[in-house]
This record gives structure tokens, sequence and C-alpha cells, in this order.
């Protein structure tokens, strides 16, 4: 079993800067961790192949320093890493980055399942991960809360609003998965050691060989024209409450709140 | 390049549902109506893809007041296979060229629209909480949150057509019924040829039935840490059935194991935008704040004086939630009781 996870690295706290200009981020001087949403993807992965047996490539797409991100992944237990970087990636958007993505996975060679985290909570699109399954004509199945190799096949349940819906579906196939799918093993010492020396594969675009007029901020059908910084604007009341009678008050004023706003109705 | 000319088509997808039509559709409709307010001579239409979808439901679309309905049909489309919802949507796309193409930012929007996306090199923004039209090039402005909501993006897409996007649920009215619906109702049948998924659907679960939706619910009440112990989280679900409201709850309240994963709001969990939001014991991390901030109303009753949630509450009640909740339902019962006298 041939197994590919895609990670992003992301900037660690929400709080980060954008360039005015371009209305992209600006990640130098943050400190970066991997998408905490694909933790679950490369902790689906290891599942896999404690079972199925098999090998696990971790894939990232970003800057040089993207490589500490794949390492963590190695140190996890995955097999090999490769990142993909290039100035002339710089800005793409989720049509270019999932392009990129899957022209690099096809020169990588074939993969039986690749795993997705739901989004990445920067950009917070979910879009690359259906994007890529999409440009390699392969079927996804998205929002998956459990999976099982079954033969040839792959048995998800997806998470929907409803509920559960249940498909199966042959290999190759992309999954998106959320958090409810495993809970992420952190990295042993040895792991950890060894991730240290691994040898990353590292991609430029002359290596991989996407068209150069889609790539980046030129390449990128969208733009990020205006940056705004929204202000909560909420007049907030505050109600101390310190006993039983100060609490029958702020009762009091709950209820007058939701009569205001039309959740019950007036006495 | 001009927008506005003669014609240009303004697509909404709706979503066909077992149960028929899913409302969060009508309000991508309402989206679609003001934009075609702004783009002189733009058409509005609606795009069903699906089995067996019933009159009724094509009714309903058509009485928002959109200018078409186009309902494609296969039994190969009757449950979610992305790549054959895909395959129907961007030969309907390359037949006729819409300028736009709107969808809810739902399981089933957020698959569709960058699997059909990628095929047709065209812009798509993600979860927008507006759009608008920019007055002088006519193109469609995607507004959105990023960053766990602590900007605002617009973004546009200059060249590239059409211009996609999907639409938070609940970020938007539902239009009102017109009194006399003009829209033309198109069923034609798939091309098999574009069908070719080999992915099977082999069965659904649904949530319990006294169990709503969060996705879909208009209010919220949500519990955390505060709560400290599993068999408190009871007083959460005592309270959102009193308001008729979905059970939510903070990560650390899913991580505990209080309750299941469904329930998480926030950034790794739901991305919610309810008339009503009611937190419980929640501290209001910047990750749950992201998936809930945009709540038309906020209630937080939490003891501590420097708890984040206070920051976004219309309500902030400080104090001990173990003698306000009951107090609250108790309140919340009597009422009921006398308007059932």
């Amino acid at each position: 079993m041939k197994i590919l996870v895609a990670v992003k690295q992301v900037p660690e706290t929400s709080k980060v800067t954008l360039d005015e200009k371009t209305g992209t981020m600006i990640r130098e001087g943050v400190t970066s961790i991997v998408n905490p949403l694909d933790l679950y993807a490369v902790e689906k992965a290891l599942e896999v192949k404690e079972t199925a047996g098999g090998e696990i490539t971790v894939l990232s797409m970003g800057p040089p320093g993207a490589e500490r991100a794949i390492r963590e992944c190695l140190a996890m237990g995955c097999d090999t890493g490769v990142l993909i970087s290039d100035r002339k990636y710089r800005g793409s958007d989720t049509w270019s980055t999932s392009y990129v993505i899957s022209q690099a996975i096809s020169k990588l060679g074939q993969f039986d399942l690749l795993l997705f985290g739901e989004r990445a909570t920067d950009g917070d699109t979910g879009q690359v991960g259906p994007g890529v399954a999409s440009f390699l004509g392969l079927p996804v199945l998205t929002y998956v809360a459990d999976l099982a190799i079954v033969g040839a096949r792959v048995q998800a349940r997806r998470l929907v609003e409803t509920g559960y819906e249940n498909y199966t579906a042959p290999m190759p196939v992309v999954a998106t998965v959320v958090k409810e799918i495993a809970v992420p093993r952190l990295p042993t010492l040895r792991g950890k050691q060894s991730s240290r020396k691994a040898k990353i594969t590292m991609w430029d675009n002359d290596r991989i060989g996407a068209d150069g007029s889609r790539l980046g901020l030129d390449g990128s059908p969208t733009r990020v024209v205006r940056i705004i910084r929204p202000k909560v604007a909420r007049e907030g009341t505050r109600v101390i409450v310190k006993n039983e009678q100060t609490a029958l008050g702020a009762v009091d004023q709950i209820m007058e709140f939701l009569e205001k706003r039309g959740v019950v109705e007036t006495e | 390049m001009m927008g506005g000319r003669t014609g240009e088509e303004i697509w909404t997808i709706a979503e066909s549902t077992e149960h028929g039509i899913n409302p969060i559709s009508l309000e991508v409709i309402w989206r679609g109506l003001q934009l075609r307010e702004k783009l002189s001579n733009a058409r509005l239409i609606t795009v069903v893809l699906g089995a067996g979808v019933g009159d009724d439901g094509l009714a309903m679309v058509a009485s928002a007041g959109v200018d078409e309905v186009v309902c494609v049909e296969h039994e190969k489309l009757g449950h979610f296979l992305p790549e054959n919802h895909a395959a129907v949507l961007v030969d309907l796309i390359e037949r006729r060229r819409p300028a736009i193409v709107l969808a809810a930012a739902t399981t089933y929007g957020r698959t569709l629209l960058p699997y059909a996306a990628a095929k047709l090199y065209a812009g798509l923004t993600a979860d927008c909480t507006a759009l608008d039209i920019d007055q002088e090039t006519c193109n469609l402005l995607q507004i959105r949150p990023a960053i766990g909501g602590n900007i605002l993006a617009t973004i546009e897409t200059p060249v590239a057509r059409p211009q996609m996007a999907t639409v938070r649920p609940h970020s938007s009215p539902t239009p009102d019924p017109v009194d006399r619906p003009h829209a033309v109702v198109n069923r034609e049948v798939a091309d098999e040829r574009l069908l070719t998924s080999l992915v099977r659907f082999t069965g659904s679960e649904n949530l319990p039935g006294d169990e709503v939706s969060l996705a879909n619910a208009d209010r919220i009440v949500a519990g955390g840490r505060g709560l400290k112990k599993p068999e408190n989280f009871r007083l959460v679900g005592d309270l959102a059935e009193l308001l008729g409201a979905a059970v939510g709850a903070s990560r650390e309240a899913v991580d505990r194991g209080w309750i299941s994963y469904p329930h998480q709001v926030g950034l790794s969990g739901k991305t919610v935008a309810p008339e009503l939001y009611v937190a419980v014991g929640i501290s209001g991390t910047i990750q749950h704040l992201a998936g809930m901030q945009t709540a038309h109303s906020i209630v937080a009753i939490n003891n501590d004086p420097d708890a984040q949630i206070f920051e976004v509450a219309d309500l902030a009640i400080q104090g001990d939630l173990f003698t306000v909740v009951p107090l609250l339902c108790e309140r919340l019962a009597n009422r009921r009781g006398a308007g059932n006298e």
C-alpha cells in the first residue's frame, strides 16, 4: 500500500500579519507548526500502514522552512518526505496550489491512498484536497470520520450535516479527514532523532514541470484585493452574579435580552 | 473586460436531499437576487442535480424569484458522488458560460465546487460571508473571514470565469416567496457518459431525532470546561431543549469525552453563525471564537471575569453557571408552561 499524506505548515497563533499590498501572509518571524487538522490525516495513514502494511510519503508545499513540518511527520513514523518549494509558487491560491501539488504527485508515482486534513487553520478553505483529486482524476471522499481498507476498496464514513454517510471507493482514492478519525500520536524520541537526519526530497518547479503561467500570484485565478481587520462591534453588557439574589437579577436580564432579540415571546 | 452584458448568468446550486431541497439553498438564492439587482440584464438561474427531484422542491426554488430552474437528473446523481456531480456541473458551465456560480458552504458545496473549479480554471472563494459587485469592473467581490476570523478579505477573480464562491450558511436570510413565479423550469436527463464514478453509496445514519444538527441550527447552546464533570453537561442539554437549540461544545469538552465531535464548535470543529449562541462555561479560546463570533446574538455565562468569551458577548453573565443555568431553565420552563395554559 502506497500512502501519501499532504500537510501544510501554518502559523501557530491566529495573530499573524499580512502584506497589505498582496494580501498574503507574512510568515517570517512567526512560529510555524504542522496544520493541526493535518495531524489526523498523518495518524490515519500510520494506522493504515500498521494494519495493511505499506509506505507513507509526506508531501508539503511551502517555503524551505516547511521542511520542519515534514520532519515532524517523519518523527511520528512516516517514511519519506518531499518538499515542493519554489519562489514561483509564492502567492498561489487554492487552484494553483492544487495544480502544483497534483503535478508533483504525478511525478512521484502511483499512490493507493492520498490523505488530506479537512482544511488548514490559516486559509480555512478546505479546497485543496478536492482540487488535487480533481486534477488527478481521482474520486474524493471528504469529511471522512472513519476509514478502513477492505480488499482493494476503501470504506469511508463521511460526517455530514445530517449525520453520517457511508461509501466504498476503489483505490486510488483521495480522502480529506476530520478530527474524529484518529487521535494523533506524539513523536517518539527515536523518531525525533532519526527524523533529524532523514533526507528530504526537495523539488522546485524545474523538477515538477508545472505550467509557468499557472503559478503564484499572477497565475492564480483569484486575487485578494482588500484586507480589513473587523472590529467585533458588540456593546456587551456585563452582569455580575454574587449570590442567589443577583443570580435572579441576571436571569431577568437574560430573559429580557432573549425577548428583545425575539428568541422567546414577551410575556 | 466589461461585465453586465446582456444575458449574463448568475447561477446558484441547490442541494437535493432525500427530504427535498435543502432550505440552505434558498439563502444562496437570496445572495443571487442581491447580485442580480446590481448587474443589469443578468439572469438568475438555479441548478439542481439529483435523482427523482420532486416538483414541489423545484416550485419552492422558482417561487424564490429566480428566472430559470435547471434540474439535471440521473440515478447516478442520487447520492453525492463528487465526480459525477462535478462532471455534470462542468459540462453545464462549459455549455452556458455563467459569469457567477454560487453554492452553500456545506459539506456538499465545499466538495463539489473545488472539484469543478479545478477542471475549469475558475476562481473559487470558500465560505464567504458577504458578496458584492464592483461598480467599475462588474466583478464579483467575495468577502470572507480568514485566519480564524481575525481578518476579512475581499477576493476577486479578475479574468478567469466563472467566478465561483461558497457562502457560509446562516449568513443571509431566505427570500420572501414571490406572488407570481416566472421561472422557466427545465428538466433534463444527465448524459450517462459523464457519470463514471466507481464510488458506491452504502447507507447513511442520521443523527438521533432529538439532536438538532449544529450546521442547520438557528440557536445553539454550547458547553465547555467550566461544566467540570460529564454529568453536568446535561445542564447544557436542558437549556438547549428549552430554547429549541442545538447542543454545541468547546474543544475541551469534546476532548474530555463529555460529548461527541460532531458537536464541536471552533477552528477544528464547525464554524457556526446562528441567531443565538449561548456559551456556558466556555472560556473562549481564539480557536473557539473563530468558530462562533459571527453569531447574531451571544450570551456568555462564565465565572472568570477575564474570560475571553466576554469580549464577543452581547450579554456577559459573570457568575456561577451552576446557579444561573438552573434558574434560567426554571424560568423558561415556567414561561413555556404558562404559554400552554
